[in-house]
């Protein structure tokens, strides 16, 4: 009988052991994820000048008011960006008044991908009636800094005195398919944590999205 | 309008009746039973593909798939691609892309939206952009990550590497 007991105690921790190498693997894996030599969460993100929709370019300094920013790479083309697209400008509505607007980055390489030329951009933009820049990253640049892989990926940032410091990266929410099945909303959790003066409890989650179209080398 | 969808869904039903009879289903799979097909302690060496219909690059590449999976038929090869479309368009657009494309490898959809609850458990270091393609043999310890399209012939020359 005692021995029986020494027993399952013995399995019992083995498994706590194991269980507990299993959950930092998740999380050294999470960490780990960003595309090399892309900002990681916790980075000093380098400010950039990008030509908006409007004919202006935007940089992050801009907006003295910004507490920090909701940073969009997405796109005309790729139907994720396109089920997310609505979602992206409630993002907006619901967080530009309380300090954390949208700047919506499109990444793709116009020679690989004729429907998100400037001139598309400002077409959708001004028939989606966007109530954030849509900026064009005509060398690729801001977006290969960042890391972005996919449009939409989402970078939170947040301001340090004249710096803007990465919070979160990553998917919109965890249901690329349908926003009300969605249960899981990373960006506004992570926002509204930081609002808060909270660490953001999820600070990178994954999403299906389309491959960024970069330049031909 | 309505008429002319009911219409267009009846010409494809009909016109899935007259194809051959060796047009592949599509079974929905979850992450383990993939993770159970794909990780076998054998001499297979197992291509797997993650795409989707409405990935252009990723269709563009399915063709290198599909002569892969013929050039191999009597090597220890496995092709598979891993369709992650939305389940609910499994019959309206999954087995229909794959018929009109009549395509040989094996399709199975995967019904795991929530790439955060099974990723890290297979491809930590991939962030969810389409295509991807992960070339495995646990016993001969081969794990090869590609992130992005394939260029021609690009499949072909990393199989080629490992000499089977």
């Amino acid at each position: 009988m005692k021995k029986f007991k020494l027993l399952a105690l013995g399995s019992l921790l083995a498994s706590a052991v194991l269980l507990s190498v299993a959950l930092m693997n998740t999380r050294m894996a999470d960490r780990d994820y960003a595309v090399a030599g892309g900002y990681k969460v916790g980075d000093v993100v380098q400010d950039f000048k990008l030509k908006n929709v409007d004919g202006t370019t935007v940089s992050l300094s801009d907006n003295q008011q910004a507490k920090g920013y909701i940073i969009v790479f997405t796109c005309n083309t790729c139907p994720v960006a396109k089920a997310y697209e609505s979602r992206i400008m409630k993002l907006d509505e619901q967080f530009a008044a309380k300090g954390y607007p949208v700047v919506a980055i499109q990444p793709n390489d116009v020679q690989r991908s004729p429907g998100d030329s400037f001139e598309a951009m400002k077409q959708r933009s001004q028939s989606r009636k966007y109530s954030f820049p849509y900026l064009y990253d005509e060398s690729q640049s801001v977006t290969q800094a960042f890391g972005a892989s996919n449009t939409p990926h989402v970078f939170v940032v947040k301001r340090e005195g004249s710096q803007f410091r990465v919070a979160y990266i990553g998917a919109i929410d965890n249901n690329q398919y349908d926003a009300a099945a969605a249960e899981k909303k990373y960006v506004e959790s992570a926002v509204n944590e930081l609002l808060a003066g909270k660490p953001v409890t999820t600070p990178s989650a994954r999403a299906i999205g389309c491959g960024i179209k970069w330049k031909n080398a | 309008m309505r008429f002319k969808t009911v219409f267009q869904s009846l010409l494809l039903v009909s016109l899935a009746g007259a194809l051959p009879v060796q047009a592949q289903s599509v079974p929905v799979i979850s992450f383990e039973q993939l993770s159970r097909q794909i990780n076998r302690s054998n001499d297979t060496l197992y291509v797997v593909n993650f795409w989707a219909t409405w990935c252009g690059p990723c269709v563009q590449e399915l063709p290198q798939f599909e002569t892969l999976h013929k050039t191999y038929a009597t090597k220890p090869v496995r092709v598979l691609l891993v369709s992650m479309d939305n389940k609910a368009t499994l019959t309206s657009k999954v087995v229909p892309f794959v018929r009109a494309r009549k395509l040989q490898t094996p399709v199975v959809l995967l019904n795991e939206p929530d790439l955060n609850t099974w990723v890290d458990r297979l491809v930590p270091e991939w962030s969810g952009a389409l295509p991807m393609t992960l070339v495995l043999n646990r016993k001969r310890k081969v794990r090869r990550f590609i992130g992005k399209a394939l260029k021609d012939g690009e499949l072909q020359s990393i199989i080629n590497q490992y000499k089977l």
